[in-house]
């Protein structure tokens, strides 16, 4: 079976191609959270394309919405459309492919883009597993720049409130967002303490980029029982391309052909 | 004189269809005595949520549980659900399209003297403005009933705004009810009134003032407001010489603008429209708000009088 990491590494090939052939999307936050998506849908998560509408499938939020570039090559890889339409398509005039999660996207499981929705949404899908007796786990992925909104601290109270031990969020924590350092703009620094406070369980992920870090941390998610889980990933905007890693420019940045070739040949280099 | 609020109205149709359907869940962010729902959370506490005082969140979770199949009804004050959580009804809502009912209780100024930050004027505006969103004022206990009814056999997002006080009894329980098709009490030549929500009792007497004065005098119950019945209003354009629009919010955005909006398109003609001031609203009981501001009986039948005259 090919490794996750190797995945996650085509798959940031899809992206830069996705990205320049549009100049369009959220490239650094994609290439950061790209690893935390290929985990949990090529490992962790029960859901398959095949089972599309299955009731018992995991459900699964991007919070922070503007890297659905990601998420949209990820589903891609996985079966649930065509990849090269994705890619081609992202952003154009007409697409279903916009840039946020909607749902006329096989995979997608409920309309989103702004920030600061998908804890409370996933409380609620949760919530009804629960209800229902459902097997199924949420997950909702959460950027650090989205945590000062303060929706998220409503959400994270009524999570452990309710007990859900089915909820698992991930913070992608790359440190910028697109003013600059997320410490000079609005300081969100000690998040885990921040979960916890709130009565969360928390796997902190050092290096929230690599494979094996994540699974571990989500198995530990999946032991947890009464409360839920938040995964606090630290991982490196812009990882992979290395003129675009720890640059807020590249929060949405666009490549010229120069750049585009040479993300192309690093990334390339490392696919095998 | 009706005893029976509309948010009771609600608890008592909620009761009886969760009976029979599980996937019912009623979301309340403290405000289950205020929504008079506290019946529901007794008698159904594995289908209610509590979010506490947290509007936002109180959306957002029941659009989560939509999105798995379940019928959400989150009940807040309409003041803070219709604003403070605008954006979770625009995106986890509207946009998502989710089978959320999102029920706005002591609507409008039910709460008369607390002041603005508990008025909700204007909810029609801003929930019409969303795409998807339904927007609906019932007047009475019967046509609250017949409303929540018919809506939780749907799955598509409403707004629904109803009053605190028991407002007096239009219909019977056999009233005719077709969901957005308005109810017409009377066609009149000269005027026809066309109201919603609490206000339409106010208007009934007004018709039976004008009608003492010899003036025949029509009265449209528009309760759905979105999808508006444009085929009822237009036909009392077609009638009546004057149009007046009767509504519990601000001059901007409401039953006014909207019946404006279509009237221009397809029917001009002469249009009154009341409603409350853009402004500060004088503090008082509700009645004695729509007294101030010429929207109880007597005010409507004198602006009616006042307008005919010039027509």
């Amino acid at each position: 079976m090919e490794q996750l990491t190797n995945i996650a590494n085509r798959l940031r090939r899809d992206i830069i191609e996705m990205v320049y052939q549009s100049s369009a999307g959220h490239v650094g936050g994609d290439l950061s959270v790209i690893d935390i998506l290929t985990v949990l849908y090529f490992k962790v998560m029960n859901v398959s394309s095949e089972r599309v509408n299955d009731p018992d499938r995991d459900r699964f939020l991007l919070s922070k919405g503007h890297c659905t570039d990601a998420l949209y090559c990820v589903l891609g890889e996985k079966g649930y459309f065509d990849k090269q339409e994705a890619i081609l398509s992202f952003c154009r005039f007409g697409t279903k492919f916009i840039g946020h999660p909607n749902t006329d996207i096989p995979g997608i499981e409920i309309n989103s883009g702004s920030l600061g929705h998908g804890l409370s949404v996933g409380v609620g899908m949760a919530l009804a597993a629960k209800m229902g007796s459902r097997p199924y786990r949420t997950y909702v992925v959460l950027g650090d720049g989205e945590m000062a909104e303060g929706s998220n601290y409503e959400g994270m109270m009524a999570a452990t409130h309710f007990g859900l031990d089915n909820l698992c969020a991930t913070v992608d924590c790359n440190r910028l967002q697109i003013s600059g350092r997320i410490c000079d703009v609005m300081n969100s620094d000690s998040l885990p303490a921040k979960f916890r406070e709130f009565g969360w369980n928390v796997v902190e992920v050092a290096d929230g980029n690599d494979s094996d870090q994540l699974v571990e941390a989500y198995e530990k998610a999946k032991d947890c029982k009464g409360r839920p889980t938040a995964v606090i990933a630290y991982t490196l905007k812009g990882k992979g391309v290395s003129f675009m890693e720890d640059e807020a420019a590249w929060h949405h940045g666009v490549m010229n052909e120069e750049q585009y070739r040479q993300a192309v040949k690093q990334l390339e280099g490392i696919i095998t | 004189m009706n005893k029976i609020t509309n948010r009771q109205a609600v608890c008592d149709t909620l009761l009886k269809l969760a009976e029979t359907d599980r996937d019912i869940v009623v979301l309340c962010s403290d405000s289950r005595g205020s929504a008079s729902l506290k019946p529901f959370a007794e008698r159904f506490p594995e289908q209610f949520v509590e979010v506490g005082i947290a509007e936002q969140n109180l959306v957002s979770i029941a659009a989560g549980l939509a999105a798995c199949g379940k019928k959400a009804i989150a009940a807040s004050p309409a003041s803070f659900l219709s604003t403070r959580s605008y954006e979770q009804a625009k995106i986890d809502v509207a946009y998502a399209r989710t089978n959320v009912i999102l029920l706005g209780i002591s609507g409008g100024v039910s709460y008369g003297a607390l002041g603005m930050s508990h008025h909700s004027v204007q909810d029609i505006a801003v929930m019409t403005a969303l795409p998807d969103m339904r927007v609906y004022l019932p007047s009475d206990r019967f046509q609250t009933a017949k409303l929540i009814e018919a809506l939780m056999q749907d799955d598509k997002p409403a707004y629904v705004r109803i009053s605190r006080s028991a407002t007096e009894d239009v219909y019977d329980e056999h009233m005719p009810f077709w969901l957005d098709k308005a109810n017409i009490h009377a066609e009149g030549s000269d005027v026809t009134i066309i109201t919603c929500g609490e206000l339409v009792p106010y208007a009934v007497k007004a018709v039976e003032l004008l009608e003492k004065e010899g003036i025949r005098a029509g009265l449209i119950d528009m309760y759905c407001l979105k999808p508006l019945d444009e085929d009822t209003a237009l036909a009392a354009a077609e009638r009546s010489k004057l149009i007046v629009t009767v509504e519990e919010h601000s001059p901007y955005g409401g039953l006014g603008s909207l019946v404006a909006q279509i009237f221009s398109a397809h029917r001009p003609k002469k249009l009154l429209p009341l409603s409350l001031p853009d402004g500060h609203i004088i503090a008082g009981t509700n009645k004695e708000i729509f007294a101030h501001y010429g929207m109880d009986a007597k005010g409507i039948a004198t602006s009616v009088i006042q307008a005919l005259s010039e027509v």
